[in-house]
């Protein structure tokens, strides 16, 4: 049979005789690494194009179609020293690239409006209370007009739709009074200039939606950050099928390119990338990814096979249901549904926030038209000191009090390897007191390990590590990845379900069963109470060594649940794995609460149960089966090694090995959280100070200006500020400690 | 106060052009790398002819 690599999936044709690829590059962080993989790829033949994306990772590629193979890209990259993989741009991402282009463009429209309407307002300000002429101020403000009033039409868009989305659903949200006072700010400088009057407000009107705007940006360019470096990480796992072209002929395409009804290849020790049937083979299944049951499963024609599942013993041939998108039993995908559908009920802090605002400050512009009238005001002067008051409390700083801490917060995130989902996840972080923890795949890792290398001699380790290269069973690839070994045995043999053996220098070594290397009786003397671990045995002659491997569990995860403890946060361990599996690893975390054996419907359950109770639970876990738990919980975080759809369910997601991160984003929402309120404590009492001024109707152009602008920098420097202050800092030393801790830990062990 | 005949739509169309740049730089992509932008100005590249000083950049990491 003979393999190849296919990407013909992600070229695209970009003019006569060019193709255009993008590639996910790992480990590009500085200008060096740039020019190195920018010469190095101009240097092959027909390339025409090679352009690296620092900011988000990627390089682009464009050649002359003919000679030239993609995959020699790969190569070359790898040469150089970089992983890299073909992508292709989901939609949703697409979507956030064109969404930040749009606020840029707003932005970049209402700041040249905002400049030049200052500018023409400055004389007018000084020249009232010296030489103007009431001509030359109402050219002035005519002139302004004609800026600020298409500028407001252009650059107002994000927030009237947004606005308008609103009350078509019946809400509010803070949209809806910054677009009321940007509109009457406007419509009312229109008719005050049309009437020779003194005062107009277009200068406060555009340069409120400046400042809001560029929250705006800042809020939606980390998002787009985000998904850039999340569609990465999903390029990068490199996916890959092995195809059957025709009857013996197979090739190694990306997942991508499979359409449901082909047929796969899958081999021993691969995990697989699509879900399907079998129709040929027998071999054994490791579902843990799935069910979190760590006792494997026969498959034969006939059963069902989901991405993710791990093909221990035999090849099997898998006819493809559904390809690149997981889908899963309809139990789970109904439960997902209704999760998810409960969970958009949740009202962010600034839309509840708006909710109180909205009304008050609507009403107050009201009376104070009323009041005006009934103590003999016209009805002209009476509606301008309203509208007055509605310019000087439209909620410029409400507006940007959240998002800049967002901004600042997702940025520190980011920074410990926290990748938000969803926008709000951040305040719902900051409430939770009770987390769940799946337990495989979370608190343990994916990958087997060894478990007792210390009590085997290193020259047997590395020898057996030697013999286990030419076995494709995940336990023995487990050993042979421990002992680092590199060069594998000459002339050894696979005994397909009994294990490896060979010969060196004349003697027999065997690994694999125990009772293949004749290691039953050891077994039996030193049988272990590890109820997860694979015993796997070697022998050299007539010596026996017994190796134990397991997932093992996350080199800190002890320290975090101490440390969730500590910070008041019940824990608990919620596995659909067997009991004493549970047990054993409750044990090992430092006691705390676990139930075994339980089922997605009974995750969701004890999820309810507790909210029931009044509790905020955060669910942690990666699982297929976890999935709906994911959704139901108040909030959610997956490792990124989890299944595509809790990935997708989770308002989190975090790399690496460590569990610190889930430590470090509660410890930075709550931060976060404290700061927003701040923000919103600062922008509302700055409006309560100004409003009485409004009121009695002494607030000139200039004031409002200056307080829009002046509230607003302030909440923005706030958090700022607190992005640089020690707060941040001690939370960094915090993360960086529960790292050390955690090597430490896995020294000692 | 004639002068402002001429000053004032001098003002405008400086303002104008300098938007109309912004958005045909926005347009042509310019920031879409930010960070790669700030590396790529000081960076030698394009002196092909010169003889390359000192060692080339390294990684950081």
């Amino acid at each position: 049979m003979q393999t190849t690599r296919d990407f013909s999936h992600y070229v695209r044709q970009v003019g006569p005789g060019l193709a255009h690829i993008d590639l996910a590059v790992e480990g590009v962080n500085c200008a060096g690494c740039m020019t190195k993989i920018e010469r190095g790829l101009s240097a092959l033949p027909d390339v025409t194009l090679a352009r690296v994306n620092l900011t988000d990772r990627r390089v682009a590629l464009e050649w002359k179609e003919g000679r030239l193979d993609p995959s020699r890209f790969i190569d070359r990259l790898a040469e150089l020293g970089y992983k890299a993989y073909p992508f292709e741009k989901a939609s949703a991402e697409n979507a956030e690239v064109e969404q930040t282009r749009f606020l840029l463009r707003c932005l970049g429209v209402a700041a040249f409006a905002t400049m030049n309407v200052m500018m023409l307002s400055i004389p007018v300000w000084s020249g009232n209370v010296s030489d103007m002429l009431p001509e030359q101020r109402d050219f002035f403000h005519w002139l302004s007009a004609l800026i600020a009033l298409p500028a407001a039409a252009y650059a107002g868009q994000p927030f009237f739709r947004s606005a308008l989305r609103a009350l078509k659903a019946g809400g509010v949200n803070m949209d809806v009074p910054i677009s009321i006072g940007v509109i009457l700010a406007l419509g009312m400088s229109v008719v005050e200039t049309f009437n020779h009057a003194e005062h107009a407000y277009f200068d406060a009107a555009i340069m409120l939606l400046t400042f809001l705007l560029v929250g705006r940006y800042l809020d939606q360019n980390m998002r787009r950050r985000t998904r850039a470096v999340a569609a990465n990480l999903a390029a990068l796992k490199a996916e890959t099928a092995t195809k059957f072209i025709d009857d013996d002929e197979v090739s190694v395409v990306p997942v991508a390119a499979i359409a449901p009804g082909e047929i796969v290849l899958l081999k021993p020790g691969e995990r697989s990338a699509v879900d399907g049937t079998v129709i040929a083979g027998q071999s054994q299944l490791d579902q843990s990814l799935i069910t979190g049951e760590t006792l494997h499963v026969t498959a034969g024609a006939g059963s069902a096979v989901y991405a993710g599942s791990l093909n221990i013993s035999g090849s099997l041939r898998v006819q493809v249901s559904a390809a690149s998108e997981a889908t899963l039993l309809a139990e789970i995908t109904r439960l997902l549904d209704n999760a998810l559908a409960a969970r958009s009920r949740y009202m962010r802090l600034a839309d509840r926030a708006s909710r109180l605002y909205a009304p008050v400050v609507h009403v107050t512009a009201l009376l104070t038209v009323l009041g005006w009238v009934l103590s003999g005001a016209s009805w002209h002067d009476a509606i301008v000191t309203g509208v007055a008051v509605l310019i000087i409390t439209c909620p410029c700083a409400l507006g940007l009090a959240i998002p800049t801490v967002q901004t600042v917060a997702s940025g520190a995130l980011f920074k410990c390897g926290v990748l938000l989902n969803a926008g709000d996840a951040i305040e719902r972080l900051a409430e939770v007191d009770h987390v769940i923890f799946d337990k495989t795949g979370t608190l343990t890792l994916p990958e087997l390990e060894v478990t007792n290398a210390a009590e085997i001699p290193m020259d047997v380790f590395a020898l057996a590590g030697r013999l286990a290269l030419s076995s494709h069973h995940p336990v023995a690839m487990a050993v042979a990845q421990a002992a680092g070994a590199k060069w594998p045995l000459v002339g050894a043999i696979e005994e397909p379900g009994q294990g490896v053996r060979g010969e060196i220098g004349g003697v027999e070594i065997r690994l694999g069963k125990p009772a293949f290397c004749g290691a039953a009786q050891l077994l039996e003397e030193c049988a272990t109470d590890d109820p997860e671990a694979s015993v796997v045995a070697f022998s050299r002659g007539g010596e026996r060594y017994l190796f134990s491997v397991r997932q093992g569990l996350r080199p800190d995860a002890a320290a975090v649940i101490a440390s969730l403890k500590q910070r008041g946060i019940d824990v608990e361990i919620l596995s659909g794995d067997r009991e004493a599996a549970v047990r054993a690893a409750a044990n090992a975390l430092g006691a705390c609460a676990w139930r075994a054996g339980v089922t997605p419907a009974d995750k969701i359950a004890r999820i309810e149960a507790l909210k029931r109770q009044g509790f905020k639970v955060m669910m942690v876990g990666d699982g297929m089966n976890d999935a709906p738990a994911l959704a139901a919980a108040h909030v959610s975080m997956s490792p990124i090694s989890a299944a595509h759809l809790s990935q997708t369910a989770a308002d989190l997601v975090f790399l690496g090995k460590p569990l610190a991160p889930v430590v470090a984003a509660i410890d930075f929402s709550r931060k976060a959280r404290h700061l927003m309120r701040q923000n919103l404590y600062l922008a509302i009492g700055y409006n309560v100070l100004a409003v009485p001024f409004a009121i009695l109707g002494f607030v000139t152009p200039l004031i409002a200006a200056a307080s829009m602008s002046g509230s607003s920098i302030l909440v923005m420097l706030n958090a700022l500020c607190a992005q640089t202050a020690d707060d941040w800092g001690r939370l960094g030393r915090i993360a960086r400690h529960l790292r050390e801790h955690a090597l430490q830990v896995s020294e000692d062990a | 106060m004639e002068v402002l005949v001429i000053l004032v739509p001098l003002a405008l169309c400086l303002g104008l052009a300098g938007l109309l740049a912004f958005l045909w730089s926005l347009k042509s992509g310019q920031y879409e790398d930010l960070d790669g932008a700030a590396w790529r100005a000081i960076s030698d590249d394009d002196l092909e002819d010169r003889p390359a000083s000192g060692n080339p950049p390294r990684c950081k990491t």
